[in-house]
């Protein structure tokens, strides 16, 4: 009883929720979206789990001067700071103007934007190791991008100008993102979708059921 | 000090008064002075601000294939907009519970417009709409009311008998490849060298003394790549356990955080190692992108895991995980079904799942007989898509277009 409750109620709702994807009538799309709305309340409750867990992590590296501990003082502090600051501001904690905004936006969203910039340059080394020609395949990518990138960019149109408009680089990088990059891309799109569904049905008909944990 | 308040006021009247006559439009700003006006002048006016004509013929119909709570609303254009552009300069639909009001305005648009959806009705309740041209010269309502107007709702959303087929077809094929391999006939799987370098990965880092790193991707459990990288976690943290190698689990919101704990158990459970499960193993870091970032590739560049396993839903943040990931000479193995993070992975991971080999990889590695039967299922309905497509494009290019329109989904 202990796994075969929750398999049902994994069932019965799994396949309540693909029915609402064909009958929008109210009998079944309010229970749906009633249903939608109490997954927003489990989450809040996971947050109070994982709070707990941050903190026991991180207090524990900090007893036992692991590796970086000085580092994890520093979350601890940011993370209480954000939650108290956070219920001393109240309801509207996130509003324009209050303390907690001021800290998202004057110390958070600066540090995530440094973490976004390193992109650039992780981008610059991933494709230098990319565009390595050792195969006739990597060759074959390497021309590719090279075609798109300069097709891209006036510099592109400006080279191969004297040439008739279907050969210009412009046009053959947008031929090469329509056909065999819009196929290939399909392809995966199209099994991965098959692959959602085939994963759906084995949670909802109970053959796989490792989330439950336990023993069998 | 009561002199200069006096100056002072004095300064700010001159300065309201300067701010009036630049605010004031252009027309009364020019007649003001000029005296009583001339005829000629009198006439232009009123032929510029006369109200517009009213709009006409509002026709209404239930929107359909949803649950009562919009309907379809058109009209004709005011004569007006035709004869003098500029006269209408929008509409303003209006509705009421009654046939004379009172009238509440519910949208407007501008003028050129015959028709607007109106989304905030309540299912099986009567309105009565018009229309109110409006311009320069003022709001002209139309001479008669539609109505009454009824949202109705609607039992099947027929627009969508196509995915119905598909679904029910699949689920047959799936059900029936179960059933075989229930009675005893396991389908052959091709190897997938993504998904056994796993095994290799976990292996290597045994050999090194150095722990593995599982990221199940950074989306919530409404994510079904999330609940697949859940998924493969247990057979994941079982090969750990077998192994006695630590792992760490960076989770980045709670829900997921949860399950990764379980699943995480259940590894050790199943590999008859329940004492070896350090709760700290599974951590939740935070759903903001880039402070997961940072705590995993500070997890990378401080514990120096020797595998890698990245299984989920990725996006800005794959190259940042992967390419630190690759510096720290770690071996790599990536899954995920976001068609544009695909190459960043294929670029710094060793081995990368494509799309539905993510999803295969719980049935590949479990090896159970059910499971794998759902696989099968899956290729099955490939090779339908895949003659379907074909049959469509050979249909389209004679012209004909009823298999597209057939396959249409709203």
């Amino acid at each position: 009883m202990k796994r075969e409750f929750p398999l049902l109620v994994t069932a019965l709702i799994g396949f309540f929720m693909i029915l609402s994807f064909f009958v929008p009538h109210q009998a079944v799309s309010v229970p749906a979206d009633f249903l939608q709305v109490c997954a927003v309340i489990v989450v809040a409750f996971g947050y109070v789990l994982g709070g707990a867990n941050a903190l026991r992590v991180n207090f524990d590296a900090i007893y036992k001067r692991q590796p970086g501990w000085p580092y994890k003082i520093v979350l601890v502090v940011s993370l209480l700071a954000m939650v108290i600051v956070g219920a001393i501001e109240g309801k509207g904690f996130q509003g324009e103007g209050t303390r907690f905004t001021w800290m998202y936006e004057r110390l958070y969203s600066p540090m995530s934007a440094t973490m976004f910039a390193l992109l650039a340059f992780f981008i610059a080394s991933a494709a230098f190791r990319a565009f390595r020609i050792r195969t006739l395949e990597a060759g074959l990518l390497a021309l590719a991008a090279l075609i798109v990138m300069i097709g891209r960019v006036p510099i592109g149109d400006w080279l191969t100008g004297a040439l008739p408009p279907n050969l210009r680089l412009s046009a053959i990088q947008e031929w090469i993102m329509d056909n065999p990059q819009n196929a290939a891309k399909r392809a995966i799109l199209i099994g991965a979708a098959l692959g959602v569904m085939s994963t759906g049905l084995r949670v909802i008909l109970g053959l796989e059921r490792s989330y439950l944990s336990g023993e069998d | 000090m009561a002199g200069s308040n006096a100056v002072r006021f004095a300064r700010r009247a001159a300065a309201l008064a300067i701010g009036i006559a630049l605010l004031a439009p252009p027309a009364l700003a020019q007649n003001a002075p000029a005296g009583p006006p001339s005829d000629t002048t009198s006439a232009a006016a009123s032929s510029v601000l006369a109200a517009p004509a009213p709009a006409s013929g509002l026709t209404w119909s239930d929107v359909p294939n949803d649950a009562g709570r919009a309907v379809d609303l058109q009209w004709t254009a005011s004569p007006g907009e035709a004869e003098s552009p500029g006269s209408v300069t929008l509409y303003v639909i209006e509705r009421a519970l009654l046939p004379g009001g009172p009238w509440s305005e519910v949208d407007s648009v501008p003028a050129g417009t015959l028709g607007r959806t109106d989304g905030t009705v309540r299912r099986n309740t009567d309105y009565y709409y018009r229309v109110t041209a409006v311009g320069p010269g003022g709001r002209t309502p139309a001479l008669s009311v539609t109505g009454p107007v009824t949202a109705r709702s609607h039992w099947f959303n027929d627009t969508r008998w196509s995915v119905l087929v598909f679904i029910m077809l699949f689920f047959a094929f799936v059900m029936w490849f179960v059933w075989q391999a229930q009675s005893g006939k396991k389908p052959f799987v091709r190897r997938i060298a993504g998904i056994d370098a796993i095994e290799e990965a976990i292996g290597r880092a045994t050999e090194m003394g150095r722990p593995v790193l599982y990221v199940p991707g950074i989306q919530d459990i409404d994510e079904i790549q999330t609940v697949q990288g859940l998924i493969i976690l247990e057979s994941v943290a079982k090969l750990t356990a077998r192994y006695q190698t630590p792992i760490t689990v960076p989770v980045a919101y709670p829900i997921p955080f949860t399950i990764a704990e379980e699943m995480v158990k259940s590894g050790y459970l199943h590999a008859g190692r329940p004492e070896a499960y350090d709760p700290n193993s599974v951590r939740f870091v935070s759903p903001e992108q880039f402070a997961y970032v940072a705590a995993i590739t500070g997890i990378m560049l401080r514990d120096k895991p020797a595998a890698h396993i990245f299984m989920g839903s990725f996006f800005a943040e794959s190259l940042l995980l992967a390419e630190t990931g690759f510096a720290t000479g770690a071996i790599q193995v990536a899954g995920t079904a976001n068609v544009h993070q695909l190459p960043f992975f294929v670029v710094a991971c060793d081995y990368t799942l494509i799309g539905e080999e993510l999803y295969a990889a719980s049935a590949y590695l479990s090896g159970e007989p059910k499971l794998v039967g759902g696989l099968k299922g899956a290729d099955l309905m490939k090779i339908l898509i895949i003659l379907l497509v074909v049959v469509g494009c050979a249909l389209e290019t004679a012209g004909v277009h009823w298999l597209t329109e057939a396959m249409r989904a709203q």
